[in-house]
C-alpha cells in the first residue's frame, strides 16, 4: 500500500516512515508541511495519507484543512489524521466532510505498534478509526440528551461502536455473549431512531451523524 | 549623628553652599522680575481704577494688564524649571514637573516669591560660610523641601499617576506570564514531547520484533515501554494543563468542551459568548473553570457539573455549579484550589464568589471584565 506522510518533527517523520516500511507499506513521500503535502498528494496519488494536525507555519490546525482539502480534491484517499491532543472541534470538522475512509487518532497511539497498524488498514480498506478520546468527547452533548436514555452498559457499547470495533470485538471487550451485544445494539439503534444495519461502518456512521447533528 | 563625618569636610557642606549662592541668584532673578511684573500691573490697574479720561492710555493700560496675565504662568513656568535645572545640578536633586501643563501655577508663583526672602538668607548664610555651615545646610534642605512642596505634582496627582503606573504594569504582568505559558507549552510540544512519542514509537517496534527473545529481555522492553507510554501521558496532561493549545487556534468554546468531556463526572456546558474576549481573559477563564471542576471531581462527591459562560457587555460571566455536598470555602485547608481561582480572577480585575452552603449544592461565580 502507499503511503504519504506529513509531519513536521523529522524525528517522528523518520521514525513513522521506518516503523510503516517495517510493517510492509510503501512510503512514497514524507514530507514536513500543508503545501507540499498536496503536491505530494497531487503527484503520487497514494492510497493513504497520514497526516500531523499541528504543522507549520500557524502551527494550529493546518493538517485537519489539508485533509479536507484532499478530501475534495482526491476523494480516493483515505485519510488517518494524528494529533498531539484530541479535540472535539477538529474531530467534528474532519467528520462533517470526510465520513468514510477515516481515521483521527492521538499521536501516543503510534506507540502501539500493531493497534496502530490495524486502524491504519482500517481506514484505507474504506471504515473509520477514532481515538477512544474523540468518542469520548463527541459523546458529551450540551443540549437536551437522548444519549441519556440508553443505559451505561448501551453507552459503553455505543462507544465501542463509534470506535469501529465490530460485534465480536464488543463480546470480546466486554466479556458478554454475541446475543448480549445484538441485544444491545438493536436497543441502542431503536432507542436513537436509527435503522439497524449490517456494517460495521455504516453502524458508525449512523452514530457519528446522529453526535454531530 | 553617629558615624558622620565633620561637616567642613563632607561633600554635601559644598554642594549646599554652592546651592544657596546659586539659589540666591535664582532667587533674586526671579523675584525681581515678577516682582516687577507684579508691580507694574498694579500700577496699570490702580490708575485704571482711578480713572483717566485719555482713551489712548486707557487701551495701553488695558493692553498691559491683559499681556501681564497672560504671559505670567508661562514666566511662572520657566523660572520653575529652572529652578528645578538649580536643584538638579547643585544637589542632583530630581524634582518632576507636574503631569497637567501649566498645571500648579499658584504654588510655583508662591515658591519664586519665597524664593527671595530665603535666598537672600540663603546666600548671606552661605557667604558666612565659616561661621554658620549648619545653617547653610538647614536652609538647603528647608529649600528642597519647599520646592517638591510647591514646584512638584500635588500628593493627589501623584497619586493617580502610581495607580495608573501599577495598574498598566500589572496587565504587563498578566500578559507576559500568559505569553511565557504558551512558549514553554510549545517549546515542550516541539521537543521533549516529539521525543518522547519518537521513543514510545521505538519501543514498540522493537516489543514486537524480539518477542522471539528470552522472558528477561522482552520483560525489560515491555517495562521500558509502558514507562514510555505512561511518561507521554503524563506529558500531554502536564502541556494541556499548562495552555490549551485548542483555546488559541478555536477559542474558548471549543477548548471548554474538550474540557467538559475529560471530566471524570458528567459536565453540561453552555457558552454564549458572541464576541471572543482578549486571549488573557480567556485563559483565565479557561483556567478557572478547569480547576473548579477539578475541585468538584477532587472534594464535591458530585453526580454532575454544569459549566455557563455568557458575556453581557464587557463582563464575561462564569458559573460551575454541581450538585455534590457544599461546605466549600476558600480558607478551609482543602481549598488552595479555590484561592487559586479567586487570585486567577482577581489578576485581570474579576471577582470570584462561593455560594455552596453545607449540603450543597455548589455554586462557583466569577466575573472577568473584557474589553475586547
Amino acid at each position: 500500500m502507499r503511503i504519504v506522510i506529513a509531519e513536521d518533527s523529522v524525528l517522528l517523520r523518520d521514525g513513522l516512515t521506518r516503523m510503516l516500511t517495517d510493517g510492509g507499506f510503501e512510503v512514497v513521500a514524507a514530507v514536513p508541511d500543508a503545501a507540499q503535502l498536496l503536491k505530494a498528494v497531487a503527484e503520487h496519488r497514494p492510497e493513504l495519507a497520514v497526516i500531523d494536525v499541528r504543522m507549520p507555519p500557524t502551527h494550529t490546525d493546518e493538517g485537519i484543512k489539508a485533509a479536507l482539502v484532499i478530501r475534495r480534491q482526491f476523494p480516493d484517499v483515505a485519510l488517518l489524521v494524528l494529533s498531539q491532543y484530541v479535540e472535539e472541534s477538529y474531530a467534528t470538522d474532519l467528520l462533517s466532510e470526510a465520513s468514510s475512509s477515516v481515521g483521527y487518532l492521538l499521536k501516543d497511539r503510534v506507540a502501539h505498534v500493531r493497534d496502530f497498524l490495524d486502524a491504519l488498514r482500517r481506514v484505507a480498506a474504506g471504515g473509520t478509526a477514532l481515538d477512544p478520546e474523540v468518542v469520548a468527547q463527541l459523546l458529551v452533548r450540551r443540549r437536551d440528551d437522548p444519549l441519556d436514555r440508553l443505559t451505561p452498559r448501551e453507552q459503553q457499547v455505543l462507544k465501542l461502536m463509534a470506535e469501529g470495533r465490530s460485534n465480536t470485538g464488543i463480546m470480546e471487550t466486554l466479556k458478554v455473549s454475541p446475543s448480549a451485544v445484538e441485544k444491545y445494539v438493536t436497543n441502542i439503534f431503536l432507542k436513537l431512531d436509527l435503522p439497524p444495519t449490517n456494517t460495521d461502518h455504516r453502524r458508525v456512521l449512523a452514530v457519528l451523524k446522529y453526535l454531530g447533528s | 549623628m553617629a558615624g558622620r563625618k565633620p561637616l567642613y569636610r563632607d561633600l554635601m557642606t559644598w554642594r549646599a553652599i554652592r546651592n544657596a549662592l546659586a539659589g540666591l541668584l535664582a532667587g533674586l532673578a526671579g523675584g525681581v522680575l515678577l516682582g516687577a511684573l507684579i508691580l507694574i500691573w498694579g500700577v496699570a490697574l490702580f490708575t485704571l481704577a482711578t480713572g483717566t479720561d485719555d482713551w489712548e492710555h486707557v487701551a495701553v493700560y488695558v493692553g498691559i494688564v491683559l499681556l501681564i496675565m497672560a504671559l505670567t504662568p508661562w514666566l511662572v513656568h520657566g523660572l520653575s524649571a529652572m529652578q528645578r535645572s538649580r536643584l538638579r545640578v547643585t544637589l542632583g536633586a530630581e524634582i518632576p514637573a507636574p503631569v497637567r501643563p501649566l498645571g500648579r501655577t499658584w504654588h510655583q508663583l508662591g515658591y519664586h516669591l519665597l524664593a527671595v526672602p530665603a535666598g537672600l538668607a540663603g546666600g548671606l548664610l552661605a557667604v558666612l560660610f565659616p561661621v554658620a555651615p549648619w545653617l547653610a545646610r538647614w536652609f538647603t534642605e528647608t529649600d528642597e523641601g519647599l520646592a517638591r512642596a510647591l514646584l512638584g505634582p500635588g500628593r493627589r496627582e501623584s497619586l493617580a499617576q502610581r495607580v495608573e503606573t501599577l495598574a498598566r504594569s500589572r496587565a504587563d504582568v498578566v500578559a507576559a506570564a500568559d505569553a511565557e505559558r504558551r512558549r514553554i507549552e510549545r517549546d515542550l510540544h516541539d521537543g521533549a514531547q516529539q521525543r518522547l512519542v519518537s521513543l514510545a514509537m521505538n519501543l514498540g517496534m522493537a516489543r514486537e520484533r524480539f518477542e522471539a527473545e528470552p522472558e528477561p529481555v522482552r520483560q525489560a522492553l515491555a517495562a521500558a515501554h509502558d514507562e514510555a507510554v505512561l511518561a507521554l501521558t503524563e506529558l500531554r496532561e502536564f502541556i494541556r494543563g499548562l495552555h490549551p493549545a485548542v483555546l488559541n487556534d478555536r477559542g474558548l468554546d471549543a477548548a471548554l468542551s474538550g474540557l467538559a468531556a475529560r471530566a471524570p463526572l458528567p459536565v453540561r456546558l453552555r457558552v454564549d459568548v458572541p464576541e471572543p474576549a482578549a486571549p488573557g481573559v480567556e485563559a483565565v477563564a479557561y483556567f478557572i473553570v478547569s480547576e473548579a471542576i477539578a475541585n468538584v471531581v477532587k472534594h464535591a462527591q458530585a453526580t454532575r457539573a454544569e459549566v455557563t459562560v455568557t458575556r453581557s457587555g464587557d463582563l464575561l460571566r462564569i458559573t460551575v455549579t454541581d450538585d455534590g455536598r457544599g461546605g466549600a470555602t476558600p480558607a478551609a485547608g482543602d481549598g488552595t484550589g479555590l484561592r487559586g481561582l479567586a487570585q486567577r480572577a482577581a489578576a485581570v480585575d474579576g471577582t470570584l464568589s462561593i455560594d455552596s452552603p453545607p449540603g450543597g449544592p455548589t455554586i462557583i461565580t466569577a466575573e472577568l471584565p473584557c474589553e475586547s
